[in-house]
């Protein structure tokens, strides 16, 4: 151990901060770091996932004619996007480990071109959301929360279809916790960018190598974690009522 | 003939390494990061105190004659705002919890010094959001922010305090991801985690709670703005949302919370009674895992918040149960502190005078918080005074004791000066008293019936008038108790007597460099052989004593 101790402390690297002994114990710190980060950030949306489910089991009905009015095609799309930028970041990672500077530049711009079609795909569903009046409450001011519903064998797909025993109240109640949800997913995913932008910046001057890479892990953690979440969000906005598809109309 | 001088310590240590507001401003140093949370603090404490003193001078008498119903409403809620998200929930950790721990574990900071300044820079830009609420025209609703009321019928400044709280609430956050990091990966070598003071392992239990319960509060209070701000009804019966959604989100935070503010407490008394004692702690591991099994059940009991709030019978019996479960680990801390006073060489320091005033208020704020556990006796006592003398004998009698005990016990180490002890001892006492006389009547007036949060009570109720008077009084006495420390530990900064290293000969690490220390802590990494609170292992032939080193064979 002492051996392994003293190669380190020998060769000290540029970016080991002063209060630690050497790389590996500043890599350990900053991993653990994120790790309890992402922790609180479970914590944080697990509060909503709380309000999603007692709201759910309470108004099941309103519930699913609300999801089914979701865009299940640009849901499955950007989940589709999402993991395909996960994996552009893990080979990020891998690159870095490996010391191939080049490839590293190219999945992390590969990353954060997916990660903004992503972004691209929600602003165009919170649009239709905009269009069909589901904005919930004075959260657009003059814009209240006011979809048309549709009539019996009424098959337009701008206007709310709701099963039986459904409210108009109810389906706002989900729109609510849809734009607190899928809203605080895309604040991380815009924060996710701007980290890949210095990330690249950090690549392009050739920060990193075999022996510090822990910036693009940690990084890597947090995306990982960003896209967990919306493989939760995914199934629980938009396919909970695609059971009910033939009961409705 | 050659002269001889004992080596001194370096001259140079964290305070004067470097010079000017600028050199404090953007330091990384966890230890003037330590003096940034002590001074912000001490001020909101003061802040905090001044509601408190208008609140007990509006009781002094039946009529509403000092403020307005409105008024009062808005100074118990400024109070309890300030109180527990400004000083008691960072008090301990963000200042004493900062300085030591690195020392503690012999390490030369905390894992990520920037995110800890980031921390401080936090913490005051909520502050002035808050005291910007404040000035603006104050908030009514009560710290707990109950809906509908909060969002629906209050016209105070909800948003803005509530902006101020979450802010506030990612400076908890970061210091708590700090702390754990640092505890998991900087340890000095040798120092395994059955060595660590027992003040490090209450600081990891604190902080678990701090990371996993304050994201609840952000987003609850987050819910609670944009409720009142665009009516989307999460908490509206009218649109299907559930009021009592609301408690539950609150008190999931607001309960163990309760724990981030006494834990970190714990921790500075299991260190003062040990070392004034100058015995190993009795129950090492029970302590240290006593502290961690609080944390655990602190998150599963704040459903006797809503006793009386509609929730179901079953759900109210299992939340007493295991409110009542939380009594066997803070019961096992009581006992084992006290197993170790026996037989100790206790001295009574100014520290000790106030671990010892912990120990009975705690089991007393401890012990009348398992009547309010039991459901039947609850119905009874909900919303009265009961209710404010409880949990005041746990912040109070416990947090604030805990803090000061610790400042006075750790201040040769902070400020390299000795504060003086006659005056400590004395204003420990007055402080004690002054504390028993303000709360101790409102426990017989709360079971009488007064309720909390009310400025008037009836005039013919002779005895509530006696006993609110008492509990004024108490309170202007503990004011002057607290003044005094304000101003010798001020004066002491200045013209205290100079404190050694190691003034109260003791063999933990943060006493083994130099007072004030050196910015990096220790010039060289320690390498640690002992245990903690190791005072006379058996293969040493020295015992330590508190002013000479003695010979086994002299005692």
């Amino acid at each position: 151990m002492s051996e392994v101790a003293t190669t380190y402390e020998a060769g000290a690297h540029s970016a080991l901060q002063h209060h630690f002994e050497n790389m590996e114990q500043q890599r350990e710190a900053g991993t653990l770091g994120m790790w309890v980060f992402l922790v609180t950030e479970i914590m944080f949306f697990g509060a909503l996932f709380l309000a999603y489910t007692i709201y759910r089991y309470q108004y099941p009905a309103a519930f699913a004619s609300a999801s089914n009015h979701l865009d299940i095609r640009l849901g499955a799309i950007n989940t589709a996007v999402l993991i395909v930028s996960s994996f552009t970041m893990a080979m990020a990672v891998y690159s870095t480990q490996v010391g191939k500077q080049r490839n590293t530049i190219i999945c992390l711009i590969l990353t954060m071109i997916l990660g903004a079609t992503f972004l691209g795909i929600k602003a165009i569903e919170y649009h239709d959301k905009y269009r069909d009046h589901l904005i919930p409450g004075q959260l657009i001011p003059g814009h209240p929360f006011n979809p048309a519903v549709a009539k019996p064998g009424d098959t337009d797909e701008h206007k709310l279809h709701l099963v039986e025993g459904a409210t108009v109240h109810n389906v706002e109640l989900f729109y609510w916790i849809y734009f607190a949800m899928t809203g605080l997913h895309a604040l991380h995913m815009i924060i996710g960018l701007g980290i890949m932008i210095v990330l690249t910046i950090m690549a392009w001057r050739g920060r990193f190598g075999p022996e510090y890479h822990a910036p693009v892990e940690i990084s890597g953690l947090y995306w990982h974690f960003v896209d967990i979440i919306w493989i939760f969000l995914f199934p629980l906005l938009y396919l909970l009522g695609r059971h009910l598809e033939g009961r409705i109309g | 003939m050659e002269e001889f001088t004992i080596p001194k310590p370096p001259r140079t240590n964290y305070l004067n390494a470097e010079y000017g507001l600028k050199s404090w401003l953007l330091t990384k140093d966890h230890k003037r990061i330590a003096l940034l949370y002590l001074g912000a603090i001490s001020f909101f404490f003061f802040i905090g105190s001044l509601y408190a003193m208008a609140i007990r001078l509006e009781l002094l008498s039946p009529q509403g004659d000092l403020v307005q119903s409105s008024t009062y409403n808005k100074m118990f809620t400024q109070h309890g705002i300030i109180m527990v998200f400004f000083f008691l929930i960072p008090s301990i950790p963000a200042t004493l919890g900062n300085f030591l721990i690195p020392m503690m574990i012999g390490a030369k900071d905390l894992a990520f010094p920037r995110i800890n300044l980031l921390s401080w820079y936090i913490y005051m830009l909520g502050g002035i959001v808050t005291i910007y609420a404040l000035l603006a025209g104050g908030v009514d609703t009560g710290w707990t922010f109950y809906v509908p009321y909060s969002t629906t019928f209050s016209n105070s400044y909800v948003i803005a305090t509530g902006l101020g709280i979450f802010i506030n609430g990612f400076s908890s956050i970061l210091t708590g991801l700090n702390f754990i990091v640092t505890i998991h990966t900087m340890r000095a070598p040798g120092m395994t985690w059955y060595r660590l003071p027992l003040f490090v392992w209450a600081h990891y239990a604190t902080s678990l709670i701090m990371i996993l319960g304050t994201p609840v509060i952000a987003i609850t209070v987050l819910l609670v703005a944009l409720e009142r701000l665009a009516h989307i009804g999460i908490f509206d019966p009218a649109a299907g949302g559930d009021p009592v959604l609301f408690q539950h989100l609150f008190w999931f935070y607001s309960h163990p919370a309760v724990y981030i503010m006494v834990l970190p407490g714990m921790g500075v008394i299991s260190e003062l009674i040990a070392n004034f004692s100058r015995k190993n702690i009795f129950g090492y591991k029970f302590v240290a895992f006593s502290s961690l099994a609080i944390a655990v059940f602190g998150f599963l009991v704040w459903g006797h918040h809503l006793f009386v709030a509609s929730q179901s019978v079953y759900a109210g019996m299992i939340f007493s149960f295991l409110s009542f479960a939380v009594a066997i680990p803070s019961a096992i801390k009581v006992f084992n502190w006290t197993a170790t006073l026996y037989k100790g060489s206790i001295s009574y320091d100014t520290p000790m005078l106030y671990a010892l005033g912990f120990i009975g208020l705690f089991t007393i704020g401890g012990m009348t918080g398992l009547f309010l556990a039991a459901l039947a006796v609850d119905v009874h006592l909900s919303d009265t005074y009961f209710v404010v003398a409880h949990f005041h004998y746990i912040m109070v009698g416990g947090t604030l004791l805990a803090y000061l005990g610790g400042l006075h016990y750790w201040w040769p180490k902070i400020s390299g000066r000795m504060y003086p002890e006659g005056w400590g001892r004395f204003s420990a006492l007055v402080v004690f008293v002054g504390f028993n006389l303000t709360f101790s009547p409102q426990f017989i007036l709360g079971y009488m019936g007064m309720p909390r949060r009310y400025h008037t009570y009836p005039a013919d109720m002779v005895s509530w008038q006696v006993l609110h008077v008492l509990s004024t009084a108490g309170a202007s006495i503990l004011g002057v108790g607290l003044l005094i420390p304000l101003f010798y530990l001020i004066w002491s900064m200045r013209y205290g007597r100079i404190a050694e290293a190691n003034p109260w000969n003791l063999p933990g690490l943060e006493w083994q460099t130099a007072s004030p220390p050196p910015t990096e802590n220790f010039l060289i990494t320690p390498v640690v052989t002992q245990e903690a609170y190791e005072f006379a292992p058996p293969e040493h032939k020295e015992v330590v004593g508190k002013f000479e080193r003695q010979q086994r064979t002299e005692i």
